[in-house]
């Protein structure tokens, strides 16, 4: 069934040679903040990403999608120059990021990785307090005054709905935490640098019906500001916050576009199934 | 059949596990039995006095005090090249450096030497450098002792590490020496089990002292003075003919048994404070 899919999917993208029309028709109507030209990504020999192209425009969400495996937390991390640390990963082709290509000469990785706020996909509590661990980015990028990392951590717990479940222990270990509310402070901890890009690998994975709402609404409120990726198994999410959506299969991406018309009209058999549950 | 396998794997777990209690129980009930009337306060508050070998009173607080000179020198000087070694071999080198399996291979075979290869080696050194038998010799020279368990111990946990807090650290724009920093922290507990296996291994020591260190009946004074250590002196104390000093041989293995409790339980103390909260 898989391998027969992964043929349908070359087929498909073969058969489709205007497929990056909409991409330019974007590009015009849009302020783009983030491009990718001709990505390709090799983890130990094998092609991970084939020929990404897209564009990603400012202050809005996008939505990635697709079935496990497709590469969808592999092609985050291109996004902030996390592969730099494993170097059996091979990256050719461009990301530009404000009219930078991240993977130019001289650029500074810590400068990008603090622009491109990464949430992992597992949550992964740094060993210290809740408190020092929303303090700790701004401490790092050299904010010294007790009031101002004060003032930080409260509002970016209170952003992600956390500060009232933790207002009496802040300054109890992290790691004690539930998974969901784990997950919550990873997101203020991201948050707190103060990226101009969120790129989220499912960031509410873990949480229940009414926190994930919550961070929905945080996110579609954050897009006022930012520039947010997410991805998400879930294609209700999906449909109710996303502005674009991609779809991406087996490296590919197949098929992208505004979020309404995504869904109501998707072009490629392959969406249709996925979309339909056929595979996952 | 299946069944028979887990009964004789159970046994054998019994087995092994009643050995391992029997032979510890034997062994401290001995030390036990045998030194426990010597153990006086004079023990462990006096100098031997003359003729301490043959009977007369005295203490082996010279052995004490030198023991813990030493080991104490030579976990300072092991730490501070052991936690940037594994540091750096973990998260400086890539994941699948040859150099740092060269220097686990290294450290492997360091930790297979016997002790007395590393005196005999330090005191060619010692020779060759016209320094005597003293303090400062013991504790380099032990320091070589238990730096490679301490290093190799420290990298076995450190590598159990999950990839997840480095990389977390990293996209928040941490530089290197700042992720360290934090990952230290993590490993706080693993570098004080690194720690105590390097204590076992230095501390009850005799044949890396012997010629480094040399053997005296007084405190000494500065790193150039020869130093007493523990494990010779029961060596000696269990050389006398008089059974009286024999049985001061075990009272001293008894003092011995009890600082490295002692150094234990402080290790473990001082790092649950360590890894609490703040950075
Ligand atoms: N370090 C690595 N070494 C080898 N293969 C890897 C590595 N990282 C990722 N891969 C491979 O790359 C492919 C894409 O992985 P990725 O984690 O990006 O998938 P994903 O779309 O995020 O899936 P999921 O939805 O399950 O998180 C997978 O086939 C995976 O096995
Ligand atoms: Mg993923």
């Amino acid at each position: 069934m898989i391998s027969q899919n992964h043929q349908h999917a070359d087929d498909i993208t073969n058969s489709f040679p205007g497929m990056n029309e909409a991409i330019i028709l974007r590009k015009l109507i849009v302020n783009q903040s983030i491009r990718v030209e001709n990505l390709d990504v090799y983890i130990e020999e094998q092609h991970i990403l084939k020929d990404i192209n897209m564009t990603i425009p400012e202050k809005s969400i996008t939505c990635i999608i697709g079935p496990s495996g497709c590469g969808k937390s592999t092609f985050l991390k291109t996004l902030n120059r996390m592969h730099d640390e494993t170097p059996e990963v091979k990256i050719t082709g461009k990301v530009f990021v404000d009219d930078e290509n991240i993977y130019g000469p001289g650029v500074n990785v810590i400068d990008t990785r603090k622009k491109m706020g990464l949430l992992a996909q597992r949550p992964c509590p740094l060993p210290m307090s809740i408190y020092e661990n929303v303090a700790y980015g701004p401490r790092i990028h050299g904010i010294k005054r007790r009031k101002a990392i004060n003032q930080t951590v409260i509002q970016y717990l209170q952003y992600v709905g956390l500060w009232d479940e933790v207002r009496e222990r802040v300054h109890t270990s992290a790691t004690r935490l539930s998974i969901g509310q784990q997950q919550r402070l990873c997101l203020a901890r991201g948050l707190a640098i103060e990226p101009e890009y969120i790129l989220g690998d499912e960031a509410t994975s873990a949480l229940d019906p009414l926190s994930t709402k919550k961070i929905e609404e945080l996110f579609v409120k954050l897009k006022e500001k930012y520039t947010i990726i997410l991805v998400t198994h879930t294609l209700r999410q999906a449909k109710r916050i996303a502005d674009y959506i991609i779809f991406m299969y087996l490296g590919k991406i197949i098929e992208e576009g505004p979020t309404e018309s995504f869904f109501s009209n998707p072009k490629k058999q392959l969406t249709r199934d996925y979309l339909s549950g056929s595979f996952s | 059949m299946k069944f028979l396998e887990e009964k004789i794997f159970k046994v054998i777990m019994i087995c092994a596990a009643m050995i391992i209690l029997f032979v510890l129980v034997y062994i401290i009930g001995t030390v036990f039995y045998r030194g426990f009337h010597s153990l006086t306060l004079d023990m462990i508050t006096k100098l031997p006095g003359g003729g301490f070998y043959l009977g007369k009173e005295g203490g082996v607080l010279n052995a004490i005090v030198g023991s813990l000179y030493i080991i104490l020198g030579a976990l300072a000087i092991s730490i501070l090249l052991s936690v940037p070694l594994v540091m750096f071999i973990n998260f400086y080198l890539p994941a699948k450096s040859i150099f740092a399996s060269l220097i686990r291979f290294s450290l492997d075979i360091l930790f297979g030497i016997p002790s007395i290869v590393y005196g005999a080696f330090g005191f060619a050194i010692m020779v060759y450098l016209g320094i005597r038998a003293s303090l400062l010799g013991g504790i380099l020279t032990v320091a070589m002792l238990i730096m490679p368990i301490m290093m190799r111990s420290f990298d076995e946990i450190t590598r159990l590490l999950s990839r997840d807090l480095p990389d977390a650290l990293l996209s928040l724009g941490a530089t290197k020496y700042e992720m360290t920093k934090v990952i230290l922290r993590q490993l706080m507990p693993g570098l004080v089990t690194a720690i105590l296996l390097a204590v076992g291994r230095g501390i009850g020591d005799a044949a890396t002292v012997l010629f480094t260190a040399g053997y005296t009946d007084n405190i000494p004074a500065s790193l150039n003075q020869p130093a007493a250590t523990l494990p010779l002196s029961i060596f000696f104390q269990l050389g006398s003919p008089v059974e009286e000093v024999q049985n001061r041989a075990y009272a001293s293995a008894i003092i011995l048994t009890v600082i490295i409790l002692i150094l234990s339980f402080s290790a473990r103390y001082i790092s649950s404070k360590f890894s609490k909260n703040k950075l």
